[in-house]
């Protein structure tokens, strides 16, 4: 696996993941809501 | 000693190594045949929520593990590639960071699931974290035998999550997987002993020696054979689950007393039946839960 030594770089690929996975929880959370009131 | 704190910040890829995700895999597919074999259903994004947090309680686990142990693992070569040992990441990062993903999974499925199946999780994280890890690892040779029971507890969780309470069945799937982890992990431990001993682990192959080793990986097999069955005996389980379970549990046997009855030709010699044995114990835990969920959707 190649590693990019730019800590800008990844910086920016560890925030885009983190905000991928919030945005999935908060999906997750609004999905389990629906299924527990059903 | 890794270092304290890198100059270049941890790629994500580093966090996901820390969840040990190879080891996830099983974890997630006994805790799903778990929820699946159980007799009632619950709600597809509460099962996949269940899942979730089985899979990441486990991945938190698993970073706490590595987070106590990254002086050991910088040691072996099998572990040395390990973010920790490589200096990638710093060892606050990797704690906090277990922390963060078993605190969050316990909470997610004590609200989402049940209270009950969120502290038979984080049972299992203490267990394996502090009770495997910290205390039994470093101390004992048979801390596979009782640290087997944190890698264990994803099948009873995942029918904890589904039915809402304990029976028997669950604890069957618990015994099952408690007794197949030492044949499992002291079959590897058998032809990697060297790496253990450098590092100071009480592995049984260093502390007991290999004959004493082997004689109990059989010890064990023996015992799996009719555990594995029980659950179709009590009627938990079907024909299909009944009749794989004998077969693949003679297959563990035969292979077990292959190893178990044999000794080290030399230093040049291969290991084979022991990389046999760790090989097919993966595959017979897979085998053995598909046959659980088989025998519970196909009909005979």
């Amino acid at each position: 696996m190649t590693r990019q030594n730019d800590p800008k770089r990844i910086r920016r690929s560890r925030n885009n993941v983190l905000g991928l996975l919030l945005v999935a929880f908060v999906i997750l959370i609004f999905f389990v809501s629906i299924a527990k009131m059903s | 000693m890794t270092a304290a704190a890198s100059p270049i910040p941890a790629d994500w890829r580093d966090f996901f190594a820390l969840t040990k995700p190879r080891v996830m895999s099983l974890v997630i597919f006994t805790g799903l045949c778990g929820l699946l074999a159980a007799p009632e259903r619950i709600h597809p994004v509460l099962a996949f929520t269940a899942i979730l947090c089985i899979a990441v309680g486990a991945g938190g686990a698993a970073a706490l593990n590595q987070w106590w142990e990254a002086d050991l693992d910088a040691g072996m070569k099998r572990t040395a590639a390990r973010p920790l040992p490589q200096g990638r990441m710093s060892r606050t990062d990797a704690r906090d960071f277990g922390v963060v993903l078993s605190i969050g999974a316990v909470l997610l499925m004590g609200l989402a699931i049940g209270w009950l199946a969120a502290a038979i999780l984080a049972n299992s994280v203490v267990y394996y974290a502090v009770v495997y890890t910290i205390w039994l690892k470093p101390r004992t040779p048979q801390n596979i035998v009782i640290g087997g029971g944190a890698g264990a507890f994803p099948p009873l969780i995942g029918w904890v999550a589904a039915t809402g309470d304990i029976t028997l069945m669950p604890v069957l799937l618990f015994a099952i997987i408690f007794f197949w982890t030492p044949p499992h992990f002291w079959a590897l431990a058998l032809f990697v002993q060297s790496d253990y001993a450098k590092v100071g682990i009480p592995m049984m192959p260093v502390v007991a020696g290999e004959t004493s080793t082997r004689r109990q990986i059989l010890i064990y097999a023996v015992l799996l054979l009719p555990l594995s069955v029980l659950p179709w005996w009590i009627g938990g389980a079907g024909r299909i689950y009944g009749i794989s379970a004998v077969v693949l549990s003679l297959g563990f046997l035969a292979l077990s007393i292959r190893v178990g009855l044999r000794h080290r030709t030399g230093a040049d010699d291969t290991m084979k039946p022991e990389k046999q044995l760790f090989g097919y114990s993966v595959i017979y835990l897979f085998a053995l839960f598909a046959a659980l969920v088989a025998d519970r959707f196909v009909p005979l």
